[in-house]
């Protein structure tokens, strides 16, 4: 059984603001039926620009209902500009949380309201449609869709990603392309927040310890694997131990590991820290590794 | 408030005489059987009452049960069993709609290079029998079909299935969780090898199960380590699961009849009123051939986890095949197999009944349900107004 808090069952149970406005100024649907989920947001400006009124209409679970009503409840009051700045994580912290795997509930619920507020901006012409390349074929979810909730979310695994957005949940075909977007995603989201972190040599917090690790192997050893067709993905620091995977090399590589292993230790001890040691993660060298060529 | 308990396919009340049974064998009779000292010897006796009240309800000999942890175990058992004991054959046999614990040890084993060959059902969830005849070969260790499916009901014909498989020197096996003790059964008439029972869905406790071996059959064991079951089965026996087990046994061999008359009535009943009752709302399987406990209804526009919540509000519990109970995304897999559409899946709910069910309880649930489908059908979009 689910954990719902008080709050999700209460507005479960007690709904507010079901229904259809007639002659609504936005209207956004998304989901369908097949999907196992879907909303429509319907929403009333006042005079001076306000949302004077909002109803929704859900097909779903209990945090699929919660969510709906919830953001009805957001977005009353607000001018349109400040309801286009609400997340799905506003709307699942108002809940007081939802379970993991029901977070796409609250990206449903962000979602609906974005293409509510794009067909008020374009006179109510323009209805929700799939922006970008699809990614998920079983639950039709794109590009642009999942690298915005890993920005938005912090996300670092394709399981937070189905999660988040259910893409990856049905034949899991599109695994690999996930990883591929978590990381492109994550190594810009690293070089936009430009943080001060002290050169080597000084002592370093475990969080500025981190983020050097991770600067050291985007500049420093990916392009070169890269180059070569490979790739390196940052699993886990713990203490000094740098715990990595190595991606997408061909099986004459795992004779090569061995140095490859030492050349990431070299970089890394030269740029973070020297008593840094790495090890590659136990679940990954396990994987078989694909032919990229 | 009091509880409304529909969800006798996922586990039931031990029965009180079945605790009654067990409770002296905690604190007084906790010897261990395979001890040389009369304290422990004497509950090697207990055990021997136990498996014959099993064999009494299969109908078979008491040789040919094996006490497990489960019905899971048994299932497991049954399969590596098997394919260890004829090692030269990689083909297992299975349906799209087993349990997982069959399915999840096939699909692992195709992972491990067997060939696994999963024989699809129709609409109503009638398996395509005749498929299989077409199936078996000389490389086929092990055809695995359920007895009856634990989210329909559907139950296969397999005393027909068994004679197709007979003869060609390939084991049959049958997870049989969802019917001993619901309908009938008499093994020394049949050519089942393998069966898989599990204590806590007959009103005995969890963590005992069975595994019924015809004699003659090969089979390796999954245990290793003492004696114990004659070397079958190794751990010391879980003594007060296998003699709750035993009395659940003799228990149900007394109520198969009203299994058959009361609770089916109380099923069709509900059933009945609820289809008439909710509009656009179907059955899921085929209405015929079915265990007497279980309707599996699918509401249309609305989903199966919100149903399930609205009626444990009342008390009412009963289980769904929607993907957001399960925390995957997809639905049933036994509903998808049978092209139930996604639509419909999404608001499966499955009541199961049990002897201990009331008339009272059933008209309860029949005056709260449709409430329940208004309810969410007015916060649905696919409705129109």
């Amino acid at each position: 059984m689910w954990e719902y808090t008080d709050k999700v069952k209460e507005h479960f149970f007690n709904p507010h603001n079901v229904g259809e406005i007639e002659d609504p100024d936005g209207i956004g649907e998304v989901g369908s039926l097949a999907c196992g989920d879907a909303l429509k947001l319907t929403f009333k400006l006042d005079e001076n620009g306000r949302i004077r009124d909002a109803k929704f209409k859900t097909f779903g679970c209990a945090s699929a209902i919660a969510t709906s009503s919830v953001l009805t409840e957001l977005i009353k009051g607000k001018t349109v500009d400040e309801a286009a700045k609400i997340t799905n994580k506003d709307i699942a912290d108002y809940l007081g949380g939802l379970p993991e795997q029901k977070m796409h509930c609250s990206v449903m619920g962000r979602e609906a309201l974005e293409a509510a507020i794009e067909n008020y901006r374009t006179g109510g012409k323009k209805r929700h449609e799939l922006e970008g390349r699809v990614v998920c074929n079983c639950f039709g979810v794109t590009e642009s869709e999942i690298e915005r909730v890993i920005r938005e979310n912090n996300l670092t695994t394709v399981e937070d990603v189905t999660n988040y957005c259910k893409a990856g949940g049905g034949c899991g075909e599109c695994h690999g392309e996930i990883e591929k977007i978590i990381e492109k995603t994550r190594s810009v989201k690293i070089r936009e927040i430009p943080s001060p972190v002290p050169a080597k040599g000084h002592k370093l917090t475990n969080i500025q310890k981190i983020q050097l690790v991770q600067e050291t192997i985007n500049e420093q050893i990916r392009p070169a694997l890269r180059a070569d067709g490979g790739d390196i993905e940052l699993i886990d620091i713990e203490g000094d131990k740098v715990i990595v995977a190595f991606r997408g090399m061909c099986a004459q590589c795992r004779l090569a590991e061995f140095t490859m292993k030492d050349v990431v230790e070299a970089k890394l001890r030269e740029f973070v820290t020297d008593e840094l040691f790495v090890e590659e993660d136990k679940e990954s060298a396990q994987e078989p590794h694909n032919h990229r060529g | 408030m009091k509880t409304i308990y529909f969800d006798n396919n996922a586990t039931t009340k031990v029965a009180e005489e079945v605790l009654e049974e067990m409770r002296p064998l905690f604190c007084e009779l906790y010897g261990n059987p395979s001890s040389m000292h009369t304290f422990g010897g004497q509950i090697g006796r207990k055990i021997r009452q136990a498996r014959e009240r099993v064999a009494g309800l299969l109908g078979c000999e008491p040789s040919e049960i094996i006490f497990t942890s489960c019905g899971t175990e048994s299932d497991n058992t049954a399969i590596k069993g098997t394919l260890a004991a004829v090692p030269n054959k990689r083909k297992i046999i299975t349906t799209r709609v087993e349990h997982p614990a069959v399915l999840a040890v096939c699909r692992e084993l195709a992972n491990h290079g067997y060939t696994v060959v999963e024989l699809g059902v129709d609409k109503q969830g009638r398996l395509d029998w005749r498929q299989l005849e077409e199936q078996i070969d000389d490389d086929t260790a092990v055809v695995t079909i359920m007895y009856a499916n634990n989210e329909t009901g559907v139950v296969f014909p397999i005393e027909r299935i068994v004679e197709i498989v007979s003869g060609k020197g390939v084991v049959f096996h049958t997870d049989a969780v969802q019917v001993v003790g619901k309908m009938p059964l008499n093994l020394s008439k049949s050519k089942i090898d393998l069966l898989s029972l599990s204590g806590h869905k007959l009103h005995g406790p969890k963590g005992v199960g069975v595994l019924y071996v015809r004699k003659g059959t090969r089979i390796s064991p999954f245990m290793l380590g003492g004696h114990q079951e004659e070397g079958r089965r190794a751990g010391t026996e879980n003594v007060p699961g296998i003699v709750g087990l035993g009395k659940a046994c003799e228990l149900a061999a007394e109520t198969i009849e009203e299994e058959n008359s009361k609770v089916k009535y109380l099923r069709d009943k509900l059933e009945d009123a609820i289809l008439e009752r909710c509009p656009d709302c179907e059955l899921n399987g085929d209405k015929d051939n079915r265990l007497p406990n279980t309707t599996n209804i699918s509401f249309e526009y609305i989903e199966g986890e919100a149903i399930l919540l609205m009626l444990d509000k009342y008390g009412i519990c009963a289980s769904s095949g929607s993907a957001c109970t399960s925390g995957s995304l997809e639905p049933s897999h036994v509903l998808r197999a049978m092209g139930v559409p996604f639509t419909a899946a999404h608001g499966s709910i499955r009541f199961s009944l049990s002897r201990y069910n009331t008339e009272e309880e059933v008209d309860y649930t029949i005056e709260k349900m449709p409430e329940i489908v208004n309810r969410l059908r007015e916060l649905s979009p696919f409705v129109a107004k």
